[in-house]
């Protein structure tokens, strides 16, 4: 039955549906809702919150929590973020899966708390040191945000590596009608062989991301990527009146759905334009974009972030100089309107 | 008297800690201990960055390395997860009382039910021989190499007496390597731990003087004189916080 749900409560429940039972986090707005939700919903499904003395305990928390074999998550917002980053390395290098949300703020430092999509940069390519990626969902509405914090459960354990869901303030306050993804079975879940859960009838199980060796360590890191060479199966992107179009718009997340509005508003003018949003962040669906920057009736690119130009430069890498790629951004905490992305295309010409 | 064998938790590989380094002894003690709180199926164990980060090597049990200080944090999600397991945590001072305080204070005032194993050498000993926050005041180091300058550097940290101000914990103690005496306290404070542990009383701490003879430049017989005669005059041995209430470390 669908409910009203604030989008930061929608991933926490969602969570816990998924057989989330271990949370970690640590106040930080605009994502409060997650922690507070989980304070309450954890004891009730007889899972464990604790409220970390900082994002780098909560993320260090998780690889424990994930190490032995649990389904644990964390959230923050972007400093908050970038303060997990060190843990989120040593989680990526050892393969311990785990949920990371991401509900993004304007930075940088310690910035504002209004919606941003500035964190993409740090969310796909890295974030922390080394040589690593995260699977990375960017929902657009709260059902969404819903389905793919479940999901993304299943793809941490298919995939053993982090997958973070980035979302943005707007994102975790609005509240929308969704639909909370049916409870699993824990006991139907696969067992988890590698994991560090103490009981070992003698097998030892190390969870660990030290390889002294060189040809050890590549040989691990070249393991990691032709996992994140896999899960180019699990690419996902919306295709929104691309057909015919001439413009596309590629956008992701909240800013998407003012990109939808744009394309109604521009074809009601009979500007034929269209929009790709991505769903998955990483793996990029470039594959998608290339394909429509080859089509005849497509003339050029709009980019439409709220950073200064950061998902832009992978549709620059996706277009390969077919086309033209345009960028329109907002930033600090400000939004575009629908109409300031149709003036942005048709230059205020009727 | 029993016969002297290898504890069933310990591996056969060769320990890679340079000569006359405590850490091997220490490795033994807590294989003893697991095995008499009668823990060898359900024991985790979390290594630290520093010279013990291949402790998993010595031991049976499941282990997961931590990143530098965050030991306590990961031992934490082990044990939310698996509460049934004997989790024990292995760190040095740079660790533990540097870069991991707040983990170490917060583990201990949330009353996080695991033990922490506290190397106290009063060095980094594998980046080289470094100032601790546990360097004696006067103690040569290659980043104060007049000897710590207590108005320049800062004091050594007391971590059991900081700790034991807390309500959190359970069992707070410390023990030194120093001698056969004295190895049998840290036994003994180490046994105690885990079984407040195994009882669910709460967060553990045995903090126990080390040597790094290699970075006090001196030969492993004079740096146990050295714990001896210096170390224990900053760092009283005894039992800070024991919530059992009946003293003494059985």
């Amino acid at each position: 039955m669908k409910k009203l749900w604030k989008g930061n409560e929608a991933v926490a429940e969602s969570a816990i549906a998924a057989g989330c039972r271990c949370f970690f986090g640590y106040p930080i707005t605009p994502q409060n809702e997650i922690p507070e939700y989980m304070s309450r919903r954890m004891k009730e499904v007889g899972g464990s919150f604790v409220q970390a003395e900082s994002e780098v305990a909560a993320i260090n928390m998780v690889y424990g929590a994930g190490g032995a074999g649990a389904r644990a998550m964390t959230s923050s917002s972007s400093p908050g973020i970038s303060l997990k980053q060190e843990g989120i390395s040593y989680i990526a290098g050892a393969r311990v899966p785990c949920v990371i949300v991401n509900m993004m703020r304007a930075g940088p430092g310690l910035g504002g708390i209004q919606p941003s999509q500035s964190d993409y940069f740090q969310a796909t390519k890295g974030g922390g040191h080394g040589d690593y990626h995260m699977l990375v969902y960017a929902p657009s509405g709260v059902q969404e945000a819903a389905d793919l914090t479940y999901k993304a459960f299943f793809k941490a354990d298919e995939y053993r590596c982090p997958v973070m869901i980035l979302g943005d303030g707007m994102l975790g306050q609005m509240c929308e009608a969704a639909q909370i993804p049916e409870f699993v079975d824990l006991e139907k879940l696969p067992k988890k062989e590698w994991a560090a859960s103490g009981n070992n009838c003698g097998k030892q199980r190390i969870i660990n991301s030290i390889y002294m060796s060189p040809d050890t360590l590549e040989a691990h890191n070249r393991e990691l990527f032709d996992t994140y060479k896999q899960m180019e199966k699990d690419i996902e992107a919306e295709l929104y009146k691309t057909d015919d179009a001439q413009t596309v718009i590629v956008a992701y997340g909240t800013v998407a759905r003012i990109a939808k509005a744009a394309v109604d508003a521009l074809r009601e003018k009979g500007v034929k334009a269209g929009l790709i949003r991505p769903i998955t962040l990483f793996p990029f669906p470039s594959g998608i974009i290339k394909k429509a920057a080859a089509e005849k009736h497509v003339r050029k690119f709009l980019t439409v972030e709220l950073s200064m130009g950061q998902m832009v430069e992978d549709v620059r890498l996706a277009v390969d100089g077919l086309k033209p790629v345009e960028f329109f951004g907002r930033c600090g905490g400000n939004i575009m309107y629908p109409e300031d992305i149709v003036q942005r295309i048709t230059g205020g010409k009727e | 008297m029993p016969d002297f064998t290898k504890p069933a938790l310990l591996t056969d590989t060769p320990l890679h800690y340079c000569p006359g380094c405590t850490h091997g002894m220490v490795h033994r003690l807590i294989a003893e201990a697991v095995e008499e709180v009668g823990m060898l199926d359900s024991c985790v164990g979390i290594a630290p960055v520093g010279c013990a980060v291949f402790a998993y090597n010595y031991f049976k049990c499941d282990f997961l390395q931590a990143a530098h200080g965050r030991a306590p944090a990961v031992a934490t999600g082990v044990k939310r997860a698996t509460p049934d397991n004997l989790v024990f945590v292995y760190q040095g001072d740079g660790d533990l009382a540097s870069i991991g305080m707040a983990e170490t204070v917060h583990s201990a005032t949330r009353g996080e039910n695991i033990t922490v194993i506290f190397i106290n050498n009063g060095i980094y000993g594998m980046t080289g021989g470094q100032m601790a926050p546990t360097t004696l005041a006067g103690q040569k180091t290659t980043t104060c190499v007049s000897g710590r300058d207590v108005k320049e550097q800062g004091n050594p940290i007391r971590i059991c007496e900081l700790l034991a101000t807390l309500d959190g914990p359970a069992f707070i103690a410390r023990t030194s390597m120093h001698d056969v005496k004295n190895i049998r306290d840290t036994k003994a404070a180490i046994v105690k731990g885990f079984r407040m542990q195994k009882e669910k009383k709460g967060f553990s701490l045995i903090e126990i003087l080390s040597t790094c003879p290699t970075n006090f430049h001196l030969s492993p017989k004079a740096s146990l004189d050295y714990i001896r005669d210096e170390a224990v005059k900053f760092y009283p041995l005894g039992i800070f916080k024991d919530v059992d209430g009946k003293g003494g470390l059985k």
